[in-house]
């Protein structure tokens, strides 16, 4: 009974002595914490991608709070419902930025069994972008070895097994841009994501003169700049023998894709036109055209 | 023309790999499998044929169904935990079941709850084995007595470990010298002891069988001697000082580093290249460490034997080892 | 007998091809000379299409500091001047020639006479090795000029000639030490004077007697040149490990070999430097072994730099074995996998070896086990599973704070990895992004 009574005592001024200690440890390195950073931080989507530039979620809403603004500082993954959340918290107002999605813009014809070689080490782009072009051959084009599928949060970027080039879910990615930092070639760019989902972008960042590129891959651009020219909206330029178009003055018309002479400039989210020889489709047509704006479609195919 | 393969340099690999030296491990214990057959008899060989079995069973019903990965069980590190947990238990009847369930919580708790080989922080045959100790210790500290040489029945005699024996008689009050030349206690000759003909787990028993294995991985470069010696001169030296300040109480140190699990836990257990430190320093930090708690277990534990629990100890702090010992760079 | 401190792991050897006398390879119908054949930027071309060059002709000139002169390896016509893909694919610029004849500037010695009597100043032939393009062949084709111009503050001590080849399969410099002794011993005179330093060193593994047999007799007859045989351990012709053999001196981290008083310059750089000086003949060739477990016959070449890799292997080989899995140019541990067969030689080019697939393929990688083969095997005293891991987790500054950067990628991490992880493919990763890491702070 003696020895009990002894251990219980031991331990409870012990115990009490602690929690005193830890009261006033607790008093004396406590940090004020703006509770506006909780309530900003449950908003955002916690994914740390890493898209708006800062360490994570919680980094960014430091900074929301700190700044008592929205300026200069945007969750790229969360788009406009976020920042709509962020601004009624901050008490101010925010333009609602064009929605944007990952487009990757190549596609290479030598993979699959028509590789020219077979990488057999570390599975990573940026390693393998050191070591030589890659074994499609285009020492600009996709490695395919998926570093952009492991830098994305979301689960938006697939390695497509026909291709071995990544397929972007387009209703998961949230154009946060981790893909775009990862790719060590930047093939993937984040573009508005067009009215009605439509988008024409050139599907292909080769930059070599025209005869090289094409002999490097059929799909290539050889900067001939026949897009240039048909373009009535000035939204198309060559630049070191390789076309971009600018999304911003982009409207859609498509004449780039007809004169387009390898096919590089692509087109997704359009509905597919009517078949002229089958006079059957065509009955269904206007109807099909509202739903093909499928995720293959938009990422892989030019309709 | 088919494709070219590309890689970054280099362009060879040694012939080493993790499946080699596994295989050569199990070789190198089977020395140990051959003297238990001999003290102990069929008892030996159906506990590490169980223990060996369960042990390759659980690993690929594990990666098959929970873990859905391909199966390892052919890298033999499966096999070599089995043959250990089953050199760690006494050869009685009832551990031919119990194995069963030491295999369970090695493999399952020791080895794949971590991921599977290679992130386990703890030697899963000695998980096992503790877990075993901890759930049955009357049936972990029933030994058989190695009656004859190659006993053909398996109901052996059953007796206690000479160390078991000793603490057991230390605790009645007697002196060490008077419980040592007590021949009704039958303590083995130290013949008996280098040999292996004394009560105790399966492997443990012969220092012979157990420095023929551990040359073997010496040679083959699998272990290197700097955890095995550093753990045996601890707690030779310990034991020793121990044993000229108060002869009465401690044990000599020859018989100390002989009996039990020392030799079979330095070389064996201790040196498991998962759970024991990289660097050279490290290793002999980590052997210390492992005689220093055996030999304090031992004299002042509850239990007569403690390198299981020495090594799972230093198992623990292996990490800690490791980010404070680095090797000595080429040039600073 | 001497090696190096620490770590080091011995491949299988297969040095096969020993005994293939050097041969001269057939000049083919086209060369293409890539500008950028060494360490810097590349050279600018100087001659323009249609053309009419001699071989040995200055074609490309070195205008930077890091850079070093480019001669036309043949005599005929310019047929462009563009860009090429090297050996990995990428577009280098290169002067595309037609060989016509083998008409060779006026100023160089073809005759075979040896001469010994070497009357230029150091500063002259520091000029001279600039002129004509001499670069260290080696691996690293580190311009000569600019090595053996020691910079004010630094003195040199030892001169080393690497004659170690540790890599397996290859050849080429225990023949050229076997046919031109006595061209590769004024050869190392000539560097010994340009640095003036008392004694030359040069370092050659025990596993080729012949070579050693053959250096000791010639070396008798020079002043100042000490032939060493070393203990037969890769790495050892790894720069810092071949001064910590032969000196015992240690290169501190992100310091230079001057910086213990030692410059090593590859075997085959004396010979080009014996042929540079002494006979006026720009560096425009290669000793290069064709050599592989599988192929029927081993070569070891003298070819023109700008001949491709296909007329190579059509001229040894007839055609490219079926069974040819990987072709590397250098050594199995640290030489690069070829993915452009018509890409041309450069300078520096030691070997082609044709591994077969098996041979090449990697075997799969499995978990790590943490058995520290690969910290044992470091010659720099490295940890490369905790740079593997680092490097998987992106934290790149914890890995420069464990001396990443200290790695001379020589590939003995993963030759030794029971578990064949990619180790040395991790570490070059790592090791860029901690590059591009510091010039983004800069």
């Amino acid at each position: 009974m003696h020895s009990i009574l002894i251990a219980m005592l031991v331990l409870g001024v012990a115990g009490a002595l602690f929690a005193v200690l830890l009261y006033f440890v607790a008093q004396k390195f406590k940090v004020d914490e703006n509770p506006l950073i909780d309530e900003i931080a449950e908003v955002l989507p916690g994914a740390n991608c890493g898209g708006c530039g800062k360490a994570g979620c919680r980094a960014l809403a430091e900074a929301f709070a700190r700044q008592g603004n929205m300026d200069g500082l945007k969750c790229p993954a969360g788009g406009d419902a976020v920042a709509q959340k962020v601004a009624a918290l901050l008490g101010c107002v925010t333009e609602s930025a064009e929605p944007m999605v990952a487009v990757v813009r190549c596609r290479p014809c030598h993979v699959g069994d028509q590789a020219l070689t077979r990488y057999d080490g570390l599975k990573d782009c940026s390693f393998a972008h050191s070591l030589y072009t890659g074994a499609s051959g285009c020492s600009f084009g996709c490695l395919g070895l998926g570093s952009c599928v492991e830098a994305c949060q979301f689960g938006a970027l697939t390695i497509d097994p026909a291709t071995h080039t990544p397929v972007v879910d387009e209703d998961a990615c949230t154009a946060c841009g981790a893909c775009v930092k990862t790719c060590p070639r930047g093939v993937i760019e984040l573009r508005a994501k067009g009215r009605q989902n439509r988008r024409v972008f050139v599907g292909c960042v080769n930059k070599e003169k025209g005869a090289q590129a094409r002999k490097t891959c059929d799909n290539a651009c050889i900067g001939c700049g026949k897009c240039e020219k048909v373009c009535p909206f000035d939204a198309v330029h060559v630049d070191n023998n390789l076309a971009y178009i600018d999304f911003s003055k982009c409207k859609s018309c498509r004449k780039c894709v007809a004169e387009c002479p390898t096919g590089a400039i692509q087109s997704v989210g359009f509905p597919v036109p009517p078949a002229k020889p089958a006079p059957a489709a065509e009955a269904v047509a206007p109807a099909q055209g509202q739903a093909v704006e499928t995720k293959l479609q938009s990422s892989t195919l030019n309709s | 023309m088919k494709p070219l393969n590309i890689s970054g340099s280099p362009h060879v690999h040694s012939d080493e790999s993790t499946r080699r030296i596994m295989w050569r491990v199990n070789l190198a214990l089977v020395p140990m499998l051959l003297v238990a057959l001999a003290f102990f008899g069929l008892n030996a060989l159906l506990i590490s044929l169980v223990s060996v079995l369960c042990c390759c069973f659980f690993q690929w019903a594990i990666e098959k169904w929970i873990l859905k990965v391909p199966s390892t069980v052919s890298d033999g590190s499966a096999v070599v935990t089995g043959l250990l947990l089953a050199f760690n238990v006494p050869a009685t009847a009832d551990m031919i079941w119990l194995v069963a369930i030491g295999a369970l919580v090695a493999i399952g708790i020791g080895k794949m709850s971590f991921g599977g080989l290679g992130r386990n922080p703890f030697n899963p045959a000695l998980v096992g084995r503790v877990f075993m100790l901890i759930s049955f210790p009357v049936q972990m500290t029933t030994w058989p007595k190695p009656a004859a040489w190659f006993p053909v029945s398996t109901d052996t005699v059953s007796g206690a470990t000479p160390l078991g024996l000793i603490k057991e008689q230390l605790s009645t009050g007697r002196t060490l010298g008077d419980v040592l030349h007590d021949p009704s206690l039958g303590l083995p000759s130290l013949s008996d002891i280098i040999l292996g003909h004394m009560g105790g787990s399966l492997g443990e028993i012969s220092a012979v069988a157990i420095l023929i294995g551990a040359i073997y991985l010496l040679c083959r470069r699998i272990i290197s001697w700097h955890i095995p010696v550093s753990f045996i001169a601890t707690a030779f030296l310990l034991s020793g000082v121990l044993h000229l300040c108060n002869p009465d109480r401690f044990l000599d140190p020859v018989t100390t580093i002989l009996t039990g699990g020392i030799m079979l836990g330095a070389f064996f257990m201790a040196t498991d290249m998962v759970t024991s430190p990289m660097s050279r320093g490290g290793q002999l930090l980590f052997g210390f460490g492992c005689g220093l708690l055996t030999i304090i277990i031992r004299n002042w534990g509850a239990y007569p034997e403690g390198v299981s629990f020495a090594i799972l100890l230093m198992n623990a702090v292996t990490p800690l080892i490791n980010r404070g010992f680095h090797p000595r760079r080429f040039a600073v | 007998m001497k090696t190096f401190s620490m770590g080091g792991v011995h491949p299988e050897e297969n040095k096969i091809s020993t005994s293939a006398v050097i041969e001269s390879m057939p000049l083919p119908d086209q060369v293409v000379v890539l500008m950028n054949q060494h360490l810097g930027a590349p050279a600018t071309p100087v001659v323009a299409k249609g053309d009419q060059v001699k071989a040995g002709q200055l074609i490309g000139e070195a205008q930077t500091f890091m850079c070093a002169n480019v001669h036309s390896p043949v005599s005929g016509t310019v047929l462009k001047v563009d860009t090429c893909k090297d050996a990995f694919g990428l577009a280098k610029p290169a002067v595309y020639i037609q060989v016509q004849g083998d008409e060779w500037v006026d100023t160089v010695d073809r005759t075979p006479d040896i001469k010994r009597q070497c009357d230029l100043s150091p500063a002259e032939i520091v000029d001279k090795l600039k002129a004509m393009g001499v670069v260290g062949l080696g691996g690293a084709t580190f311009p000569a000029h600019i090595k053996y111009a020691v910079p004010p503050g630094k003195k040199a001590e030892y001169l080393i000639i690497n004659a170690v080849e540790c890599e397996p399969y290859l050849t080429s410099d225990h023949r050229v030490m076997l046919e031109h002794a006595e061209e590769i011993c004024i050869g190392v005179s000539i560097l010994r004077k340009a640095l003036g330093v008392p004694v030359a060193h040069i370092g050659i593994e025990n596993n080729k007697p012949e070579p050693i047999a053959v250096m000791t007799a010639m070396a008798r007859q020079f002043e100042g040149i000490h032939v060493e045989p070393l203990r037969v351990k890769y790495p050892q012709g790894a720069e810092k490990q071949l001064i910590n053999a032969i000196t015992g001196r240690k290169v501190p981290s992100g310091k230079l070999p001057i910086d213990v008083g030692c410059v090593v310059s590859n075997v085959g750089t004396a010979f080009a430097v014996y042929e540079a000086i002494q006979k006026n003949k720009p560096l425009v060739e290669n000793i290069l072994t064709v050599t592989g477990k599988t192929l029927p016959v081993q070569h070891n070449y003298q070819v023109r730099i700008g001949i491709s890799y296909n007329d190579i292997i059509r001229h040894a080989l007839g055609a490219l074995p079926e069974t040819a899995g990987k072709i590397i140019s250098g050594g199995p541990m640290m030489g690069k996998a070829v993915c452009n067969l018509d890409a041309p030689t450069v300078k520096g080019a030691s070997s082609l070896l044709v591994m077969d697939e098996a041979e090449s393929r990697r075997q799969p990688e499995t978990a790590c086990i943490r058995c520290g083969k690969c910290v044992s095997a470091c010659p720099m005293g490295l940890e490369p599973y905790l740079f593997s891991a680092l490097v998987r987790n992106g934290r790149f500054e914890d890995a420069q704070r464990r001396n990443i950067l200290d790695c001379i990628e020589c590939g003995c991490c993963f030759f030794s990895c029971p578990a064949c992880k990619p180790l040395t493919d991790e570490i070059r990763l790592g090791k860029n992004k901690v590059r591009a890491l510091m010039a983004k702070k800069k």
